[in-house]
């Protein structure tokens, strides 16, 4: 019955003079979310409100609704009826049709919210209101229906446009800023749970994001490398398409395992995959990193680990997880719908040469001392990886 | 160079099944269900079929039930005998070194009120025949054990079984589960003492999709899959015509000059046992084989086409995926791995320890591998090998 929707969004209202950059990236967002639903749209902007309409015949409601609430700066969408105008004994008859349509239960309170944006409309606000509520009231009184001002089970909005909205149903987006308002950064995608979920809450604030997966063959496998492709196209449902640079890592793990101390390898490790997200993010025109860490959750991840590894850094690394419990991350991750690859079972490159007692309290002398050791032997290495770097676009 | 050793995971179908089954999808295509000529056409390939395979077991041809694969099959054995014989009996037997598709039927039986009794292994994998006796009682309403183990090839002594089973209970259900057996070894379960045994088309250059059970005449089983009443019963569904068709020729084919073929595999096997054997230093041992390694060992004669080995140091995963870098393609003996470690039950049944668990290799041989292929693998591993031994897990 639905072939319009009313996109509601949140903080874009806010930004003022910009606001029409928002818009167009929330429009360019939504536009690429309803690519993969089946049906044909038209998403429109008017008079600062966008409006999704169906132009196609036939089209998956269910997929629709599932496209739009995923779609970071929305903050509801309603499904709307729109009509002609063609007097207000008509506008009733439509509005009456709805209701019944929408509510096949009828015992339940409503108030009628007209607004009147076409001034030229015979009946101000307050008068639609008044007659339109009778109007329904009268249909389903025997039903049940009742009318409540103040506290209304369905709040029936009636808006006077070039067309009308009848509307009365708003279901929940998922807030935030469009992709595309804030500038870009690099994620640093493991086949983990966490990464996907920082990826995800970076991409929720507006931010852009690429993904840099380091592979270490044969040590790690083809199916953990398609692991992490998935999930790049898992989190490309709320994020826009993923450029995702896979970089072969297994040269520099090895010359690492040879040369540092065992318990400092992880360290080290991390620092270096810092240092490689870095070069390709500053060639993309990213201005920041993005990763799951969690403060706590691992050796290399506490805060003294996470202080020696973030030294190497020059743009800022944003870590979303960084407070967050274990659990809190599965829950997202589940809701996302990112949990169920991420638990596949295959070694990903932090794990494979992991010692037994590694250094939880690293100090940065130390770690720098023996980095020293390595920094002109790998120099080589690290050009050989970036030279060829694989990128797959997951979308 | 490419070289598939992983023939018991699955074996390329040759030309003359694909030939068979293209022939049945555009000619014969009828539903052998139905009355008219296209139906009766395709149930006599059906019969054919039935005929073909018949003849390598030496059995009858009523007496094979066409399944959709092993799977299917070791299902129905299990369940099937259960529910057809709980009045006699709640008490099954099988071994500890049995295929999931044989352990998760046990398992659910027992949910339903079953007791099952998982025999032990010795340290190549032969079941304990004394445990097997121990174990029977008149309860006892089936008993399942594999023909030739997936992981490692231990060939049991299937006679041995049957003659203890049926004379401490004439009544009891002798299934076996002979999915990597057949096509490799000759099996006559009517002389063997052998009531049901599973099949599966792909192990042997057929379709994937398709196998049977072999049921003997007047063993009683349920049908587990119920609807029109196909194959008289005993498992409804239209006929997969096709996948019978093509199963029955790769059947064929590999039951002729069998024993040629089984001479070269072992060769094969003992070529690549010997060779793997040679890896590394004289003093330092690289590799240790499992299971039975060479034909007269204690009398037991393995499965000629599997050869299990632990490459020590080396991770079964990390050499898997070295491998198949080189074209060379083999299965890991346990998919362990850091987050989800599930080591293999064959392996822990034959007492191996944690580090070989973690660095065991299969090699699975068919008859179109080449001596050349194995020289490759061979060098191919002795290339890889000292890289690999040098980066391990500390």
């Amino acid at each position: 019955m639905y072939r319009a929707f009313l996109i509601k969004y949140g903080e874009i209202g806010v930004k003022g003079k910009n606001r029409y950059l928002f818009e167009d990236a929330l429009v360019k967002q939504i536009e690429h979310s309803l690519k993969r639903v089946e049906g044909e749209f038209k998403v429109s902007k008017e008079s600062g409100r966008i409006y999704v309409n169906v132009t196609s015949e036939s089209y998956d409601y269910d997929d629709t609704i599932k496209a739009l609430t995923s779609v970071f700066g929305i903050i509801g969408v309603c499904p709307m009826v729109q009509v002609e105008d063609h007097g207000f004994d008509e506008l009733a008859k439509e509005t009456i049709a709805y209701m019944d349509r929408a509510y096949p239960d009828k015992k339940l309170t409503f108030k009628v919210e007209a607004r009147r944006a076409r001034k030229e409309y015979p009946l101000n606000s307050q008068e639609i209101n008044v007659l339109m509520g009778e109007k329904v009231l009268m249909a389903f009184e025997e039903q049940g229906m009742r009318v409540d001002v103040h506290h209304p089970d369905v709040l029936l909005c009636v808006e006077i446009r070039n067309k009308i909205n009848i509307y009365s149903q708003e279901l929940k987006g998922r807030g935030g800023m469009p992709v595309g308002t804030n500038g870009k950064a690099m994620l640093l995608l493991s086949g983990g749970i966490d990464s996907p979920v920082a990826g995800f809450l970076a991409a929720k604030r507006g931010i852009t994001v690429e993904a840099v997966y380091f592979n270490s063959p044969p040590y790690t496998s083809e199916r953990a490398k398609q692991k992490v492709v998935d999930l790049a196209k898992e989190i490309s449902r709320y994020c826009g398409p993923v450029k995702l640079h896979i970089v072969n890592f297994t040269e520099i793990q090895l010359h690492l395992y040879d040369k540092v101390p065992q318990d400092e390898l992880t360290i080290i490790m991390k620092r270096y995959f810092y240092r490689v997200a870095e070069t390709i993010a500053r060639k993309e025109g990213c201005i920041g990193l993005v990763t799951g860490e969690s403060v706590g959750q691992v050796s290399s991840q506490t805060l003294q680990s996470l202080a020696v590894i973030n030294e190497v850094a020059t743009m800022p690394v944003i870590r979303p997880l960084v407070c967050f419990d274990k659990q809190e991350i599965i829950d997202i991750s589940i809701d996302i719908g990112t949990y169920e690859t991420s638990i596949l079972p295959y070694e990903d490159c932090c794990t494979i040469f992991v010692a037994k007692h590694p250094v939880t309290k690293p100090s940065s002398e130390k770690i720098a001392k023996h980095e020293a050791r390595v920094a002109e032997s790998i120099v080589p290495l690290l050009e050989e990886a970036l030279a060829n770097v694989e990128v797959v676009v997951a979308e | 160079m490419e070289a598939y050793f992983d023939n018991s995971a699955t074996t390329r179908c040759i030309p003359e099944v694909v030939e068979a089954m293209v022939k049945i999808y555009e000619e014969e295509y009828g539903n052998p269900s139905s009355l008219h000529m296209m139906g009766v056409r395709a149930e006599n390939a059906m019969k054919e079929a039935q005929a073909t395979i018949a003849d390598t077991l030496k059995c009858n041809p009523k007496e094979i039930i066409f399944t959709s694969g092993g799977t299917e099959s070791n299902n129905m054995a299990v369940i099937g005998t259960a529910m057809a014989n709980k009045r006699s009996g709640m008490q099954i037997i099988t071994s500890k070194i049995e295929h999931a598709a044989i352990i998760e039927p046990m398992k659910y039986l027992e949910e339903q009120g079953f007791s099952v009794t998982y025999l032990d292994v010795d340290e190549w994998g032969m079941v304990d025949l004394e445990a097997l006796r121990q174990a029977m009682t008149k309860e006892t309403i089936l008993v399942s054990i594999m023909a030739v183990n997936n992981e490692i090839g231990t060939v049991e002594p299937l006679e041995e079984i049957a003659s203890i089973v049926h004379e401490i209970n004439p009544q009891c259900v002798f299934h076996v589960d002979a999915i990597q057996a057949y096509g490799k070894l000759r099996i006559h379960p009517r002389k063997m003492g052998i009531d049901l045994l599973s099949v599966s088309s792909h192990k042997f250059n057929g379709p994937k999709g398709v196998g049977f059970l072999y049921v003997r005449d007047r063993v009683k089983i349920k049908p587990l899959i119920l609807g029109g009443g196909q194959q008289r019963g005993m498992r409804s569904g239209t006929d997969n015509v096709p996948g019978i068709v093509g199963m029955a020729t790769a059947a064929r084919i590999a039951y002729t000059n069998l024993e040629e073929k089984q001479a070269k595999l072992y060769e094969l096997r003992n070529y690549l046992i010997e060779g793997l054997l040679n890896l590394g230093p004289k003093e330092e041992a690289w590799v240790s084989i499992h299971g039975v390694t060479s034909q007269d060992e204690k009398g037991h004669k393995p499965a000629p086409h599997v050869v299990s080995a632990s490459f020590s140091k080396v991770r079964s995963e990390v050499l898997l995926h070295a491998l198949e870098d080189r074209g060379i393609y083999v299965s890991a003996g346990s998919a362990c791995s850091s987050n989800k470690p599930s080591p293999s039950r064959t392996l822990q049944a034959i007492g191996l320890s944690k580090a070989e668990l973690e660095t065991t290799v299969r090699f699975s041989l068919s008859t179109s591998n080449t001596k050349e292929e194995v020289d490759y693998a061979l060098e191919v591993l002795g290339s890889l090998l000292p890289m690999l031994r040098r980066y391990t897990r500390s």
